[in-house]
C-alpha cells in the first residue's frame, strides 16, 4: 500500500479520497435523515394520538349513574389514517377497566394530569406506541381516578420514516454521482500549477540556470525553494568546470611553452651532438604534451559544451574559410596546397560554432598532418539531402586498414602514424561533436590513396 | 386468551357452550387436492355460482363453505381459533376489530392493491361488494302519496299521516341485529335527522324486525308500507318477483355496506383463500356476483354521488365499545319509546 502511495498517481489518490468522503457522506446523510424522520414523524404522531386520548379523557363524563363514556368515531377514524395503523384503547375508572382492551399495558409511570405519557410496548402480536393519561371524576358525589390508554401501531411512521430516509438515500447517491466529475475537476485544478510549473521548468534552455520565479501555489513554494537551491549549486559547480578548464589550459600550456622555448634556446647554444640529439627529442616531446594538453581540452570543452547546447546559427562555409586561412602557413611549412572547394555563399546549420570549429579543425589538421610533401589537400564543401557535407580529403598514408569505429576510440591512434605527433583524441573529438549536433563522421580510405574525412550537419 | 369488553351480541352467545353455530355447510368439487375453507355470512344459494366458477380452472381442489351469522364469524375467529383460509362477513365493524386484533394475515395482489383506500385496511381486510341500505315502500300502500325521496321527506310524509303509518313502519331491531345497529350508528354519525326520524318512527309504533327476510316478506304480504334500512341486495332480489315493491335510495345519503373478506392468521391454505378473493375481484367474479350472486360488486364507475360508503377504518371499533353501544340504545329506546 505504502508502495502504491509512493508511486502510483497523486491525482488518482485525490479523487478516490474525494469519493470515499462523498461515500461516505452520503451514507451519514441516509441515517440521519432516516434517524430525524422518525424521530419527526413519532413526535408528529405522538401529539395526535396525545390529543385523542386527551379528548377521549376529556369527554367522560360523571354523574350518578356512574361514567358516561362517550368514543369519538371521527377521533377514531382519524387516529387510523396515517399508515392505517392498529389501534386499542383501555378505559379504567376507580383501578378496573370499564371499557376497552383490559390487557393493554399501563405505564411505569403513572400519568399524573391530562399531559399524556407515551411509552412503547409489546402488545399481541406487534409493537404498540401508547399514550397515557389521567384525571378524576366526581362519581356519585366523590372523585374517582380515571385513566385512559390508547395505542396504536406504528406501521404510517416507519413507512414515512422509509420514504425520507430512501429519498435522502437518492440524493445522497445522487451527490455521489456528482461527486464524480467534480472530483475529478478539482483533482484536474489541484494539479494544474505543478504541470504549469513542470511545463515552464521544461520550456527553459539548457544554458537557463535563473532561479524559477514562476508564480504557484504556496504549497509549492517549498518545493520551488528546493529546486532554486539546486539549480544554484549546479551553476555553482558549472562554472567552477568552466574556470577549471580555463586554468587548466593556462597552468599547462604555458610551463610548456616556456620549456619548450627554452630548450630551443639550448639546442641554438649547444655544440655537443649528443646534447642537441636529446633536446631535439625533448622539444619533441614537449610538442606532443603540449599538443595533448590542448586536445585533452578541447576534447573536455567539447563534452561540456555539448551537454549545454545551446543552438544558434552558424555559417559553415564562413568558418571553414577562416580555418583554412589560419591553416595556410603550416601547410606552407610542409609543402601542401590546400584548396577550398564550393560556393562562398553562407551555408548555415543550427550548433555551436566553437564545436564546429573544433571539429573541423581537427579533420584539416589531421589531413595536413598525415599528407606527404608536394601533396593537395582538398576541403568541399556541399549539400546532401538536408545536411551540409564538409569534405577534406588528403593524398596521405590512409588508414591501412583502420575503420572509423577504432581510430574513435579516445587515445586511440592507426597503426601507421608512429612517426608523427598525436594525441589520439583528435577523431574522437570529431565524432562527438557530430553526434551533438545531430550529424555523422564518416572517414573513408582513398582508392587513389589518402583518405577522406566528412562531416555531415543538419542545414538550418 | 385476552378479554375484550364487547358490547355485541356476541355476549349473548359467549355463555354458550361449544363450538359457534354452523347454519350451513357444502363442499363444493371433489378434486383430490387441498381443500379451502371459507366461513361466510353469505347465504350458499348466493355464492354458489362463484365458487364453481372459480373451481372450473382448479379440478383438483375442493371448496368448504360454511354459513354462519356475523356474530358467529367473530366467535369463531376471535374466540374459537376456527382454521378457515378465507373469513367474509357483512359485518364490516366486527371484521374490522379482527382485523384490529391481529386475527387478519397481510395479503398482497394486483387485485387488492386496486381497491380504492376506503375499501380496504392495509393490506388485511379488503371490501368485495358495496350495497346500499335502502329504503322499501309498497305502491299499493302509497297510492296517493309522493315517494320520498330524502330522509327529510320521509320524516315529513310519516308526521303528515300518521293515521295511515300508524304501525306500517318496520326497520331493524339494533338490540337483536348486528346489522341494524351498524346502519343505525351509521345514519346517526351521517346526520341530526336520524333521532327525528327515530322519534317519528317511534310515535308510529314502528315495528322492529331481528332480519331483512321477515320485513320484506311483511312488506310483500302488504302488512307494512315502509321498510327503512334494508340491504339492498336482499331487496332486489325480491323485487323481482314482487313487482310491487319500490326500492328507494334516500338521495341526502344513502349509506352503503361493504361485504369483506380476509385471510386469517395461520390458515392452512391463505394463498388459495387470497385467490378465491382475488377471483370475486376480477372482471368475471365480478359480473358472476352481480348477476347470479345478486351482489352488487364494488365498482367505483357506479357510485351514486349520495352513497356513501362505509370506510373501513377503525373508527368502526367505537360503536362496538360497550359504554359506547349501551348509551347508542340507550338514545334509541328513548327516541322509540314515547311517553
Amino acid at each position: 500500500m505504502r508502495a502504491v502511495f509512493a508511486t502510483g498517481s497523486l491525482r488518482a489518490r485525490l479523487v478516490v479520497q474525494l469519493l470515499v468522503v462523498a461515500a461516505v457522506l452520503a451514507v451519514l446523510l441516509y441515517f440521519t435523515v432516516r434517524s430525524t424522520a422518525d424521530r419527526a414523524a413519532e413526535a408528529t404522531q405522538d401529539a395526535i394520538l396525545g390529543a385523542a386520548t386527551v379528548s377521549i379523557a376529556e369527554q367522560l363524563r360523571g354523574g350518578d349513574g356512574g361514567v358516561e363514556v362517550d368514543l369519538a368515531y371521527a377521533t377514531f377514524s382519524m387516529l387510523g389514517a396515517v399508515g392505517q395503523d392498529r389501534l386499542f384503547y383501555r378505559i379504567d375508572i376507580g383501578g378496573e377497566t370499564v371499557t376497552g382492551y383490559d390487557d393493554l399495558p399501563v405505564p411505569d409511570v403513572r400519568p399524573a394530569s391530562l399531559a399524556a405519557v407515551f411509552y412503547t410496548t409489546p402488545y399481541l402480536d406487534t409493537r404498540v406506541r401508547i399514550a397515557a393519561v389521567a384525571r378524576s371524576i366526581i362519581v356519585d358525589k366523590g372523585p374517582v381516578p380515571v385513566l385512559v390508554l390508547v395505542g396504536q401501531t406504528r406501521q404510517g411512521q416507519a413507512a414515512i420514516a422509509d420514504q425520507l430516509a430512501n429519498r435522502a438515500g437518492l440524493i445522497g447517491l445522487g451527490f455521489f454521482l456528482l461527486a464524480v466529475p467534480l472530483s475529478l475537476l478539482s483533482a484536474g485544478s489541484v494539479f494544474n500549477p505543478i504541470n504549469r510549473l513542470a511545463e515552464a521548468v521544461g520550456r527553459r534552455g539548457p544554458r537557463d540556470l535563473r532561479p524559477v520565479r514562476h508564480p504557484a501555489p504556496s504549497e509549492l513554494a517549498p518545493l520551488i525553494g528546493a529546486l532554486n537551491g539546486f539549480v544554484a549549486r549546479l551553476r555553482g559547480t558549472l562554472s567552477q568546470t568552466e574556470t577549471f578548464i580555463a586554468e587548466a589550459a593556462h597552468h599547462i600550456r604555458t610551463p610548456l611553452s616556456t620549456v619548450r622555448s627554452e630548450a630551443e634556446i639550448a639546442l641554438r647554444q649547444s655544440t655537443d651532438e649528443r646534447t642537441r640529439v636529446r633536446l631535439r627529442s625533448m622539444i619533441r616531446g614537449v610538442e606532443a604534451s603540449s599538443r595533448s594538453a590542448s586536445q585533452l581540452l578541447d576534447h573536455a570543452m567539447v563534452l561540456y559544451r555539448s551537454d549545454q547546447l545551446e543552438g544558434v546559427a552558424v555559417d559553415l562555409c564562413q568558418i571553414t574559410r577562416s580555418l583554412a586561412r589560419a591553416f595556410g602557413p603550416t601547410a606552407e611549412l610542409r609543402e601542401v596546397t590546400l584548396l577550398v572547394e564550393g560556393d562562398a555563399a553562407p551555408l548555415c546549420v543550427l550548433g555551436d560554432a566553437l564545436l564546429i570549429e573544433s571539429a573541423l579543425r581537427n579533420m584539416v589538421d589531421n589531413a595536413i598532418k598525415y599528407s606527404a610533401v608536394e601533396t593537395e589537400v582538398r576541403i568541399v564543401l556541399a549539400t546532401d539531402a538536408g545536411m551540409v557535407r564538409v569534405e577534406v580529403c588528403d593524398q596521405g598514408r590512409g588508414l591501412s586498414g583502420a575503420g572509423l569505429t577504432e581510430l574513435s576510440g579516445r587515445f586511440t591512434r592507426g597503426g601507421n602514424v608512429g612517426d608523427v605527433v598525436g594525441s589520439g583524441l583528435g577523431l574522437t573529438i570529431v565524432t562527438e561533436v557530430a553526434a551533438a549536433l545531430g550529424g555523422r563522421f564518416e572517414l573513408v580510405e582513398r582508392d587513389t590513396g589518402g583518405t577522406c574525412a566528412s562531416l555531415f550537419l543538419p542545414q538550418l | 386468551m385476552r378479554q375484550f369488553i364487547l358490547a355485541t351480541a356476541v355476549s349473548l352467545f359467549a355463555t354458550m357452550a361449544g363450538a359457534f353455530e354452523v347454519e350451513d355447510e357444502r363442499v363444493f368439487g371433489n378434486g383430490p387436492g387441498p381443500e379451502i375453507a371459507v366461513l361466510s355470512t353469505t347465504d350458499t344459494a348466493f355464492f354458489a355460482p362463484l365458487i364453481e366458477a372459480f373451481l372450473v380452472g382448479r379440478p383438483n381442489l375442493r371448496l368448504r363453505y360454511v354459513v354462519a351469522s356475523s356474530q358467529e364469524v367473530y366467535r369463531a375467529i376471535h374466540d374459537e381459533g376456527a382454521a378457515f383460509d378465507l373469513v367474509i362477513s357483512s359485518a364490516m365493524d366486527l371484521q374490522m376489530k379482527l382485523a384490529n386484533d391481529g386475527f387478519a394475515a397481510s395479503y398482497a395482489s394486483d387485485a387488492v392493491a386496486r381497491l380504492p383506500g376506503w375499501a380496504r385496511w392495509r393490506d388485511r381486510l379488503f371490501g368485495f361488494a358495496l350495497e346500499p341500505v335502502v329504503l322499501l315502500a309498497s305502491r299499493r300502500a302509497m297510492v296517493g302519496l309522493e315517494m320520498p325521496r330524502t330522509r327529510r321527506d320521509l320524516i315529513d310524509l310519516l308526521r303528515a299521516h300518521p293515521a295511515r303509518f300508524n304501525g306500517r313502519i318496520g326497520t331493524y331491531d339494533p338490540h337483536v341485529s348486528g346489522a341494524g345497529y351498524l346502519f343505525a350508528t351509521q345514519d346517526a354519525r351521517q346526520t341530526d335527522a336520524f333521532w327525528r326520524l327515530a322519534e317519528v318512527m317511534g310515535r308510529l309504533n314502528a315495528r322492529l324486525y331481528c332480519c331483512s327476510g321477515e320485513m320484506i316478506n311483511d312488506l310483500v304480504a302488504g302488512d307494512i308500507t315502509l321498510a327503512y334500512n334494508v340491504v339492498g341486495s336482499y331487496a332486489l332480489s325480491r323485487v323481482k318477483d314482487a313487482p310491487d315493491i319500490v326500492v328507494i335510495e334516500p338521495e341526502d345519503f344513502t349509506v352503503a355496506l361493504l361485504r369483506t373478506g380476509f385471510v386469517p392468521v395461520g390458515a392452512g391454505q391463505g394463498a388459495l383463500g387470497g385467490a378465491l378473493l382475488d377471483f370475486m375481484l376480477s372482471p368475471r367474479g365480478r359480473g358472476l356476483m352481480d348477476t347470479a350472486a345478486g351482489l352488487p360488486p364494488l365498482d367505483q364507475s357506479l357510485l351514486q354521488p349520495y352513497l356513501r360508503p362505509i370506510r373501513l377504518d377503525p373508527g368502526l371499533l367505537v360503536y362496538l365499545d360497550r359504554i359506547k353501544r349501551e348509551n347508542f340504545l340507550a338514545e334509541w329506546d328513548a327516541a322509540m319509546t314515547q311517553p
